[in-house]
């Protein structure tokens, strides 16, 4: 068996759920805690430091019985500009959809500014996207921008 | 301009006609300063971190304009100490006031009170953000005093890391064709993410470590800061630098006829007292045209002119 029909075994393995692939191997267990999926009881599956062909190294999570909201993808997308997320239904992967940044960010991340009003006041953290490639973000309030290296989750 | 939110923030949605078009309006207050267009408005004016300076200008305006005035100018006597949210103070506030106009020490408090207030909003500084009033005040002596504002030789000298009236002033004479000069000492030399503004908006620069009288030959407006000890990680470089920027009256000699010297104020010692009698310092009355400036951002504020 080549290593690619393996893969697909190890993916078709899922009767329902989701697939999410590509994630750099670093930014797992970023996904683990931004999707809340210690809090789940479903059947979940991490892999990391697997090789492949886009990515020098990459991360794979199966989570059976679950499917996720436009807003719990669009998450992601801060932290990890290129995962891909799959729709298994009945062993077949019906809908597959490349997570990407949306313009702004609503929540989610905090301003690294200590002295930003964000950090002050019960409000939300508004960000542009000034970069979707680098992912940069700018501080509506502030201005100060956050590089996706120093970026912290709230 | 955002005719359905008169606040007003920061200048970067300002374009040149709206910017030239508010130094107009400031020039009729210049003209004219006491009227009562205010009349039977309260402007609020909240200082969650003191600033006599830029309160009593804004305070003069109001009343020059028959206004009244509500506020504080010390965060410790108000209910923020009392761990008020500031949300809280501006929707308290705004059943009160026409006008709201603040300063705080945190940044971005200006433009949230602007999202969650009823009634608009003039920043008059956000901690180390903006402070539009300053910035435009710095353009009208400019424009004041050379007869425009295009093609001008602009020279900054002293803190270009930290000082926010520089960064602002770059941001707003970006349509205005200007030539600026960088004058500091290596420690506090324009941050790389202004310099590449300049690039951007296709605005010549030049950088300089010598403060001297041949450098300054071709200014037609010298902008001075003070360069302050608590901004230096390292003191030796401080006690190096410290007399190095600072403007002596026989430094003026060669330079320009209508060169102009602007400092926003306070100064300490970058200005030599020598100076303050020559006809190119215009320090004080960059100051007094605060006032007419902040009548006409008031009154455009509250859509009266
Ligand atoms: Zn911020």
């Amino acid at each position: 068996m080549g290593k690619t029909e393996k893969k697909e075994l190890l993916v078709a393995a899922l009767e329902n759920g989701t697939v999410i692939d590509h994630i750099p191997s670093d930014k797992v267990f970023d996904v683990v805690s931004l999707l809340g999926l210690t809090h789940l009881d479903n059947p979940i599956t991490i892999g990391a430091n697997l090789r492949s062909r886009k990515m020098e190294s990459k991360g794979i999570i199966k989570i059976a019985d679950r499917y996720f909201t436009e807003e719990e993808c669009g998450k992601l997308s801060v932290i990890a500009p290129n995962i891909v997320m799959s729709i298994i239904r009945d062993y077949e992967v019906v809908e597959k959809k490349a997570i990407t940044l949306p313009d702004e960010v609503h929540g989610i991340v905090r301003c690294g500014n200590p002295k930003c009003i964000t950090n002050h006041e019960p409000m939300q953290t508004v960000f542009h996207v000034v970069d979707k490639n680098a992912v940069t973000l700018r501080c509506r309030y502030c201005g100060k921008d956050v590089l996706q290296k120093d970026i912290k989750l709230l | 301009m955002d005719q359905d939110n008169r606040s007003l923030i920061s200048l970067e949605g300002l374009g040149r006609e709206d910017i030239l078009s508010l130094l107009e309006k400031a020039a009729g207050f210049e003209a004219q300063p006491n009227r009562k267009i205010l009349d039977g408005k309260v402007v609020a004016t909240l200082f969650f971190e003191p600033s006599t300076r830029t309160r009593l200008s804004f305070e003069t305006a109001v009343n020059r304009l028959g206004g009244r005035v509500i506020g504080f100018s010390d965060a410790a006597t108000t209910s923020s100490s009392k761990g008020e949210t500031l949300k809280d103070t501006i929707m308290m506030v705004s059943n009160y006031a026409d006008l709201i106009i603040m300063r705080h020490f945190l940044e971005g408090a200006a433009k949230y009170a602007s999202e969650v207030s009823p009634v608009p909003i003039i920043n008059a500084g956000d901690g180390a953000n903006q402070h539009p009033s300053q910035t435009m005040l710095d353009l009208y002596s400019m424009l004041k005093t050379q007869g425009r504002l295009d093609d001008l030789n602009i020279y900054l000298v002293g803190d270009l890391k930290y000082g926010r009236t520089v960064h602002s002033m770059l941001t707003a004479m970006r349509f205005f064709n200007p030539t600026f000069h960088f004058i500091s000492p290596e420690e506090l030399k324009m941050p790389s993410e202004y310099k590449e503004f300049c690039r951007i908006n296709g605005i010549r620069f030049q950088e300089h470590s010598e403060f001297n009288e041949d450098v300054i030959a071709d200014a037609d407006i010298l902008y001075m800061t003070r360069v302050q000890r608590e901004r230096f990680t390292d003191l030796m470089e401080y006690e190096r630098v410290k007399d190095m920027y600072i403007l002596k009256n026989d430094m003026l000699r060669s330079t320009r006829p209508n060169l102009r010297i602007l400092h926003p104020l306070p100064r300490v010692n970058e200005i030599a007292q020598d100076v303050d009698s020559n006809p190119k310092a215009y320090y004080f009355q960059q100051a007094k045209n605060g006032l007419y400036v902040r009548e006409a951002l008031i009154c455009n504020a509250l859509n009266l002119i």
